[in-house]
């Protein structure tokens, strides 16, 4: 007779602190762990059919309600692919508006996963609501760094979730000189906290290393929205061929459909971004987070967050220097030339390469969509990584809420998002 | 309706907040308000079932539940009527809680467009229709918006402050965050 005490199912039910609902469950059958599942856990909204038959400049506002917290990224993808298709130009101005706008989107997104959801861990607590009077300045200092990155987005997007302004072919309006100032004065007042964070972050005594490929878009200002797609060890493609390269492989993997790039399975996120293209970070945060820089490119999971960290540093820089040089002015949107097309629009999200692929008719309504988001990107990594986890830690004969609280971790280290998975992954549901 | 108590007063509002079928957009919005109402809302609300923000909740005993999403399967409906069970006001937060949109955008498919997903909403228990909470259960005061409100949404926390005998910050205790944040 086996041992019953290696035979069990280890579950998270609820995950919390993460974007959206999902449920881990892990199957160990003497001492072996036989399966690993990250069960999204959201009722789809079937926003990939809602756009079909819709007009394509509607797009974009409809597919930016997929996702709270990455509204922007689906917002600008989805406006690059309607603009592939109707030939529109955006001129320098729009280009680094969306750079604005992604990074302010970046450094307040990246607050909230670093801040609210993983600094707890870091630190011994449940939640950011249970620090003591001791961590007050940090809570300080995290909601001065998130504030700050929610006011660039307002400024240039009209507000952060679901901004109104960005169009295809432009912006409804440019920011203001005044406004202009007080951002930057924002965001330079929060850069030295946002560079204690890194520290934080850098010191984490979680470690999990998982070889892997790594794929981001690359390009030589650590931006969002440009350049070609890069992986750690096989080159750049053109971001129109993104779609070539998976369908060569798209494996079901347990209950989730997964992707690899080039036969392989890959990483996608800010520790892709940063071991693919550090080199391209603002020269003012390649000083100062230097001696960090050096552990990339990274294998260990947990480096996400340190990734992250430096990304919000690169964020403040990067738009000081932007919100310096440029002078704004008035223009008009560019109008689209309503014809049949295809569209292809790619920008790198805060978890990670985000893409769009949109076919019109005669009529500008879209006759096809497509789209791959991140998180599913990660999932085939993800589920395998959890499963190692709990075989290490069992290993190491650690006690099963152990393991669980453990699992968690390592899960939010990836910061899954759910909402925008349900609409493209299968989902599995668990009753009871 | 109470009167607001004073300075001092130990009550906190105890409120739980529930995410069903969104993007949860108004989710992110509270987390956003929280750059500069943290310290007052430790002061004021048990945050007794947050899930984006802890893992040990508790839904037992709720003053008020925010409920954000529209409701669109079996489950979502069973677990609008326990939040019910466990509440004494409920609030509908965000344009899908309020009036089941953009969530429920299959409501208008066509019928091909329905036949297709109709093998999926079966399996997974989902209903024909994405109904608003109001469908479900009695709702006391509704924040729309897409994402909600955020001036409204601090009105209807104001007013229950009031019913719930909440007191008004200790004025020493003011340290603030970064101003105009969210």
């Amino acid at each position: 007779m086996h041992n019953v005490d290696l035979d069990m199912t280890i579950g998270v039910e609820n995950l919390s602190k993460i974007e959206g609902h999902a449920e881990l469950e892990v199957k160990v059958n003497r001492g072996e762990v036989i399966d690993a599942k990250l069960v999204i856990d959201e009722n789809k909204r079937f926003f990939v059919d809602s756009v079909m038959g819709k007009h394509a400049l509607a797009v974009p506002q409809t597919v930016s309600r997929i996702c709270g917290t990455c509204s922007v990224a689906h917002l600008l993808a989805s406006i690059d692919a309607v603009e592939g298709a109707f030939g529109v130009e955006p001129s320098g101005q729009t280009i680094n508006m969306r750079k604005l706008l992604m990074h302010g989107t970046y450094i307040r997104d990246h607050a909230m996963h670093l801040y609210l959801f993983c600094l707890p861990d870091y630190v011994g607590k449940d939640s950011v609501l249970d620090f003591d009077e001791s961590q007050h300045e940090l809570i300080h200092k995290a909601f001065d760094v998130k504030a700050a990155g929610n006011r660039l987005a307002t400024m240039i997007g009209g507000r952060a979730v679901h901004s109104p302004l960005p169009l295809v072919g432009g912006f409804l309006k440019a920011p203001q000189q005044e406004e202009v100032k007080a951002v930057i004065g924002e965001l330079k007042a929060a850069r030295q906290a946002a560079l204690e964070f890194v520290d934080v972050f850098a010191a984490t005594e979680y470690k999990f290393k998982s070889e892997t490929d790594f794929v981001s878009l690359t390009n030589d200002d650590y931006d969002y929205v440009s350049g070609d797609i890069c992986g750690t060890d096989n080159g750049c493609i053109l971001k129109t061929a993104f779609d070539h390269y998976l369908e060569h492989m798209v494996i079901p993997y347990s209950q989730a459909r997964g992707f690899t790039y080039d036969g392989r399975p890959y990483m996608v996120g800010a520790l892709a971004r940063m071991n693919d293209n550090k080199e391209s970070l603002a020269p003012e945060t390649k000083k100062d987070v230097g001696k960090y820089l050096g552990r990339f490119p990274s294998f260990d999971v947990f480096d996400n967050n340190l990734a992250q960290a430096i990304e919000i540093v690169h964020g403040i820089d990067a738009s000081v220097k932007l919100l310096e040089t440029v002078e704004f002015k008035a223009e008009p949107v560019k109008k689209a030339e309503i014809k049949k097309g295809l569209g292809i629009g790619v920008v790198e999200a805060p978890r990670g390469i985000l893409y769009y692929k949109l076919m019109t008719d005669d009529a500008g309504k879209v006759e096809f969509a497509n789209l791959v988001i991140p998180t599913a990107q990660n999932q085939v990594k993800m589920e395998k990584d959890l499963g190692a986890l709990v075989q290490e830690k069992l290993d190491a004969r650690m006690k099963k809420d152990d393991i669980r609280r453990h699992m968690e971790v390592l899960i939010r280290a990836y910061d899954p998002c759910m909402s925008c998975a349900t609409n493209f992954l299968k989902v599995k549901w668990t009753e009871g | 309706m109470k009167s607001p108590v004073q300075a001092g007063s130990a009550r906190k509002l105890r409120i739980g907040w529930f995410t069903f079928t969104c993007s949860e957009d108004s989710s992110i919005v509270l987390v956003e308000l929280m750059n500069r109402h943290y310290f007052e809302w430790k002061d004021r609300i048990d945050f007794a079932h947050v899930r984006i923000l802890k893992s040990n909740n508790d839904m037992k005993n709720l003053d008020v539940a925010f409920v954000e999403g529209a409701i669109s399967g079996k489950r979502d409906e069973e677990n609008l009527k326990k939040v019910r069970e466990n509440c004494k006001r409920l609030v509908a937060i965000g344009a899908c809680a309020v009036t089941g949109l953009p969530a429920g955008q299959r409501n208008s498919f066509s019928p091909d467009q329905m036949e297709k997903i109709r093998p999926f909403l079966k399996l997974h228990r989902l209903n024909e229709k994405v109904e608003p909470v109001k469908k479900c259960v009695h709702v006391d005061a509704e924040v729309p918006g897409c994402p909600m409100d955020e001036k409204m949404f601090l009105a209807v926390l104001d007013r229950y402050f009031a019913e719930f005998g909440v007191g008004t910050r200790n004025a020493k205790q003011e340290t603030g965050n970064a101003p105009g944040a969210a």
